[in-house]
């Protein structure tokens, strides 16, 4: 087991020093891109406190979609090569849910603010 | 510096002129670059824009239509009433500025938000997506005998190239997968008439004014196909900028748009349509997906060609509520 700070911790210190502390410094181009650099910060923090959740979550359905077992890798390779060839399809049960719920779980690390996003989960997730 | 070569060129051609004064780079990538500049007149500045490839960037990118023909386009466009810059200078060799030509500036704003969200614009916002209407059904009457060599590329062809584009990413994503059997599966077949397609016809390429729309951009996808691409590619949700209930642009209504382009003499296929919006909203997925492969493999390693690749969740979102709507 590694030491605290954790990840999370540590990320957020780095972006929150960058937004308060330099932001008010610099202007134009490098203002854009120091804007970027804060947004791929908060987004590494999201994705470390969600990914092992949702992708655990996901593992499963796609276990029980596809009836097979492997990493999330080797199983989202599996189910697009079935979709492919037309083996696996929306009337298929469970695989529109399954794409939402994956979709959405990757919105809320990737845009939590994209409108699309923000609708959809209006709708309840 | 490029003053003292853009000045030798505009006393060549423009009577009159005596010089440039103000040239900044606008944008440019290695292989393009826009620069604006004013001739100095003495009737007074003329504003102007310089699009050109730099010496030793001549050939253009496979899709691409080249800046010669992008010119001649334009002002083709220009003639027919199409609102687009005027077209003032094809670059020649011996002026040692690149491959390109030189157009009239024309005033106005081409940054998507600002369009959508600034007060200036909004007596003109309401009336764009019906305006868009029918200039594109201008830009499709261009007469084509007098068109430069376009590609040409039908519904069939393009579900190809995706189909290769999006395997040579080796990126497996089941919501891909699902677009490009719907593609296949809804295929509309040849068009019953093929025209000049704009082929980047979107807000970000446009510039708009107070008064609406003022000049149509980037010419450099135009190819022939079924003009039904330019409407599906207008309404692609990437380009309403967060103006979801407003399918063109971000502006209004697929009805105003249609009424527009039929308002000018053209006929709209709405199925077609929504085939070739599924098409542009996987379109720019996987080229999100290209610029993640260009910032791990290739020499542009800058955290936004990074971002945008983890924009790519965006289309599928978009392709769910185009092919699996939920309810309510």
């Amino acid at each position: 087991m590694q030491d605290e700070p954790t990840p999370v911790e540590l990320t957020k210190s780095v972006a929150d020093f960058l937004r308060n502390d330099i932001t008010p410094l610099i202007s134009g181009h490098q203002a854009f891109k120091l804007r970027v650099a804060i947004n791929i910060l908060d987004l590494v923090t999201r994705q470390l406190m969600q990914e092992e959740g949702s992708e655990a979550k996901e593992v499963e359905r796609l276990r029980a979609l596809l009836g097979m077992d492997g990493s999330v890798a080797d199983l989202n390779r599996a189910l697009a090569d079935r979709i492919a060839k037309g083996e696996v399809d929306l009337a298929t049960p469970g695989l529109a849910e399954h794409l939402w719920q994956t979709t959405m779980d990757k919105l809320a690390v990737d845009q939590p603010n994209y409108a699309s996003y923000k609708r959809e989960l209006s709708r309840g997730g | 510096m490029i003053e003292a070569e853009l000045s030798r060129s505009v006393q060549r051609w423009c009577p009159g002129a005596t010089g440039v004064t103000g040239a900044a780079k606008l944008s440019g990538g290695a292989s393009q670059e826009t620069w604006r500049f004013d001739i100095t007149h003495p009737d007074g500045p003329i504003g102007a824009i310089l699009r050109r490839s730099p010496k030793g960037y001549g050939a253009a990118p496979t899709r691409a239509a080249g800046l010669a023909a992008e010119a001649q386009l334009m002002q083709l466009a220009f003639e027919a009433g199409v609102p687009s810059p005027r077209v003032m200078h094809v670059l020649t060799p011996d002026e040692d500025l690149g491959t390109g030509f030189i157009m009239q500036r024309v005033e106005g704003e081409t940054i998507a938000r600002k369009i959508l969200r600034d007060d200036e614009f909004a007596a003109a916002r309401p009336l764009l997506a019906r305006q868009i209407g029918g200039v594109l059904a201008g830009l499709h009457r261009l007469p084509q005998d007098k068109l430069p060599e376009l590609r040409s590329r039908s519904a069939t062809q393009e579900i190809a190239e995706f189909d290769r584009d999006y395997r040579s990413l080796n990126w497996p994503k089941p919501v891909f997968e699902l677009a490009l059997r719907w593609l296949r599966d809804h295929d509309p077949g040849p068009s019953a008439e093929t025209t000049l397609v704009h082929g980047d016809f979107r807000n970000g390429n446009l510039i708009i004014g107070a008064d609406g729309l003022r000049a149509v951009l980037d010419w450099e996808l135009a190819h022939l196909g079924d003009p039904m691409e330019d409407l599906g590619w207008v309404c692609v949700n990437s380009w309403r900028f967060g103006e979801i209930d407003k399918p063109v642009g971000g502006f209004g209504s697929r009805e105003e748009l249609f009424a527009g382009y039929e308002a000018a003499g053209r006929k709209v296929d709405p199925a077609r349509v929504k085939f070739w919006e599924v098409m542009g909203t996987l379109r720019w997925g996987i080229m999100c997906g290209g610029m993640m492969q260009r910032f791990r493999e290739g020499p542009d390693h800058s955290m936004e060609r990074a971002m945008i690749g983890r924009r790519a969740s965006e289309t599928e979102i978009d392709l769910l509520r185009l092919l699996a709507p939920r309810g309510g």
